[in-house]
């Protein structure tokens, strides 16, 4: 029966039919939904790993072992599993093994906008790219078919929009993939430079004949037009928008397969064509390879590197005829994300600015500390830049003991933890602040290793973050509940003046788990609210002036008293926690 | 026939991926193609969100551009004024009156435009204004704002009223189902 699914759910239906054994991810967002839908099916045993090169590998391992695998991540999380992805492309696999990686063009919800292609070419890997959630499903099973008939694992290219739209699936069955019986067999599995040299021709003949594969496949395929003053070359999102705008006036060349790229296929289209234009989001990738064969085309010329297209953008170019609407003549402001009320973190940033601290930050929700009126960090870079940073930061002599690291639980597991054994092997003064909300937040409530809980809800082994951190080296560990302001402030000033390292876990679960019990709104009295504003200086969305006096939102506030501790005229009043 | 737009939008939040799956699940149900767009990840924290609903015979692209939108379904007044220019000349636009402060006006960078609901007539847009707060607030909990608003686009919509009811039925928890229903029946009516 029909049904409709998220691209990143028709990912995880491709797994379940093709058969998949074993699956392991770290979540990110767009990618997230895969590893979580693939969760539901109880035929696949699904995991989150600590990180992306955790998740690699071990999907790598079940492969070894003989059954389908997969990993699924975002673009920035496929930099972290770089490392084995480049060296199983010299080793192949033994059960079929397939990773998903989601682009974010447009920066929805990530630190950069790469173009996960190429990895791809660098990595001599086939990378397949469906254009909605029906191909996202069938290309899910035609990797796994190739994977094991080319020896190879296999990429797939997912974006926002395809990860996070819904459109019509026909689901099929489940087709069980028998295991491959696993054979000792080191020259192929032992990457030690004798047996590499051995194994890259493989490698390199084994990207041409996929070259040759990819000629006559079904999904490269040419749609008929009735004008070919112009043809378009395009995959994924793009074809939509280019169907959009243009409907079937163009030649269309629809590449499914955008890794290795079929040679006499777009020679002969090109020659079809008058003039040949890509239509590819962020890079010129493929129009790069049209020009290395000599080929004129158009295509970054005409469309930005930056940003995701859209239909009126293609249309703008190709047609001369995109649409408008009416627009207000009035400045609209922003709505940027916000820490949301009740939110454990902001008790934390709010000791940081008040102290007048220099932060390194990291990647999750609480890089929302950065936004005013908090504003209260210097640097995002990447999953556990902020300890690995603040070492170096230190030991240069910048700000020392002014200077702080933060960091979510699940951050740190995924790569803090490494430049935690840094500072206290080298020795740095360095303050770390673990922000451990027992869950990963940003993504939508995901289990980490902290939590006591895996993917599929299951007790399990948690980590213990005070033992960890003690273990690597660091004398000085202590909790702080990051509701209680005195506490916060104290905690941050004593280990700022303590000589060596030092970690502060400010521990209080997300706000928005289910299970978290809130007193209840905070009562604000506008008989002794002076107009004041100190409870502004903390960026609750549940506070706001009205008349000159401070106003709660009831649907907002859960009590968290926060605001209250910064009220010197007893104006705001909450309930005991209950 | 081509393909039919509705953008839903509002603050992030607010429930507005339920108001876009329900509707989705109901078009699937006639047998349109149908493509439904969402938005997760860090905008979802209190930030501006967007949905967009597509159906028709074929539907290729998952998003709506500028100029496009046969209805907006807006659930907070300034939202509407933010997307009012992805409106398809003469499509509707039905927004809840409540106004939510972003966080650059709750610290008095910027301040919240005065007489939206106006400025926006005057711009000769099809508005359909509904306090959908009170009305969900009357239904039993502030939270049914979604299901009030879907009830107030149903009146847009050929579907019958049960099958408006049935899909609500496969989509809120059963403990809920009583209050969604009054919340929907609440913004279908008037």
């Amino acid at each position: 029966m029909k049904q409709l699914m998220l691209g990143n759910e028709a990912v995880a239906r491709g797994l379940y039919e093709a058969g998949c054994a074993f699956v392991s991810s770290y979540p990110g967002t767009p990618s997230t939904e895969i590893t979580e839908a693939a969760a539901r099916y109880p035929e696949i045993c699904a995991e989150w790993a600590p990180n992306e090169k955790v998740a690699m590998e071990a999907a790598f391992g079940a492969s070894l072992a003989g059954r389908r695998s997969f990993c699924g991540m975002k673009h920035v999380g496929l930099n972290v599993a770089a490392d084995p992805l480049f060296t199983i492309s010299y080793t192949g696999v033994n059960g079929g093994m397939v990773i998903a990686v989601a682009d974010d063009a447009g920066m929805h919800s990530s630190q950069n906008e790469q173009d996960s292609r190429h990895y791809a070419k660098a990595a001599k890997l086939p990378m397949l790219e469906p254009s909605d959630s029906q191909e996202a499903l069938e290309y899910t099973r035609l990797a796994y078919e190739l994977s094991e008939a080319f020896d190879t694992p296999v990429l797939m290219k997912m974006c926002t929009r395809i990860s996070h739209s819904q459109s019509v699936v026909e689901p099929g069955e489940r087709e069980e993939a028998a295991p491959r019986p696993y054979e000792k067999n080191g020259e192929k599995y032992i990457m030690m430079p004798g047996n590499a040299k051995r194994r890259h021709p493989v490698v390199e003949e084994r990207l041409a004949k996929m070259a040759d594969w990819a000629e006559h496949a079904s999904v490269n395929r040419i749609e008929a037009g009735t004008d070919y003053k112009m043809g378009i070359i395009t995959s994924s999102t793009s074809y939509q928008y280019v169907k959009e705008a243009c409907g079937d006036t163009y030649p269309v060349l629809k590449l499914g397969m955008v890794w290795p790229l079929p040679e006499k296929k777009i020679r002969t289209f090109a020659k079809s064509v008058s003039l040949l234009v890509v239509v590819e989001e962020l890079d010129g990738f493929i129009e790069e390879y049209c020009r290395n064969l000599g080929l004129a085309c158009a295509g970054k010329n005409f469309f930005p590197a930056i940003g995701e297209l859209s239909q009126n953008l293609v249309a703008r170019q190709l047609t001369h005829r995109e649409t408008s609407g009416l627009k207000l003549d009035e400045v609209i402001p922003p709505r940027p994300p916000v820490m949301c009320a009740g939110c454990p973190h902001r008790g934390l940033f709010y000791t940081l600015a008040k102290n007048k601290l220099t932060v390194l930050g990291d990647i999750g929700c609480y890089t929302l500390g950065a936004v005013a009126p908090l504003g209260a960090m210097d640097s995002t870079v990447c999953m556990g830049a902020s300890i690995s940073g603040l070492h170096g930061f230190n030991k240069a002599g910048g700000n020392e003991g002014r200077t702080v690291a933060v960091i979510g639980d699940s951050t740190f597991m995924h790569s803090g933890v490494t430049g935690l054994i840094n500072a206290a092997y080298n020795e740095s003064s360095s303050t770390v602040i673990i922000l451990d909300n027992s869950i990963t937040g940003m993504t939508g409530h995901q289990q980490n290793p902290t939590t006591g809980f895996n993917l599929k809800g299951d007790p399990c082994a948690k980590i213990d973050l005070e033992s960890l951190c003690r273990a690597v080296g660091i004398e000085r560990v202590r909790v702080v509940d990051p509701y209680d302001l005195a506490e916060c402030d104290g905690a941050v000033r004593e280990e700022l003046a303590a000589p060596g390292p030092s970690v502060i876990i400010s521990r209080r679960p997300c706000a928005l788990l289910k299970y978290v019990r809130h007193p209840g709104p905070i009562a604000a009295d506008p008989d002794r609210c002076v107009g004041c504003k100190s409870c502004m200086r903390i960026g609750c969305p549940a506070i706001s002036i009205s008349g000159g006096k401070a106003v709660i939102d009831n649907t907002l506030c859960t009590g968290c008293g926060v605001c209250a501790q910064l009220c010197r005229f007893d104006a705001l009043s909450g309930k005991k926690e209950a | 026939m081509a393909a039919k737009n509705i953008m839903i939008v509002g603050v992030g939040g607010q429930g507005t991926l339920l108001a876009s799956k329900l509707l989705g699940r109901l078009l699937l149900g006639k047998g349109f193609d149908v493509k439904v767009s969402e938005v997760h990840g860090m905008s979802q924290r209190g930030g501006s969100v967007v949905t967009y609903v597509r159906w028709g015979e074929k539907v290729y692209s998952p998003i709506i551009d500028r100029g496009q939108a046969d209805a907006i379904l807006s659930f907070e007044l300034l939202e509407a004024a933010r997307w009012t220019e992805y409106l398809k000349p003469g499509g509707r636009l039905i927004t809840n009156t409540q106004q939510i402060n972003p966080m650059p006006v709750i610290t008095g960078a910027a301040r919240y435009p005065e007489g939206l609901e106006g400025k926006l007539r005057a711009l000769g847009i099809d508005l359909d204004a509904v306090d959908a707060l009170s009305l969900a607030e009357e239904a039993g909990s502030s939270k049914a704002v979604n299901i009030v608003l879907l009830g107030r686009l149903s009146r847009w919509f050929d579907f019958t009223e049960a099958e408006w009811l049935e899909a609500i039925e496969q989509s809120v928890p059963p403990k809920f189902l009583e209050l969604n229903k009054k919340a929907f029946a609440l913004g279908r009516a008037c």
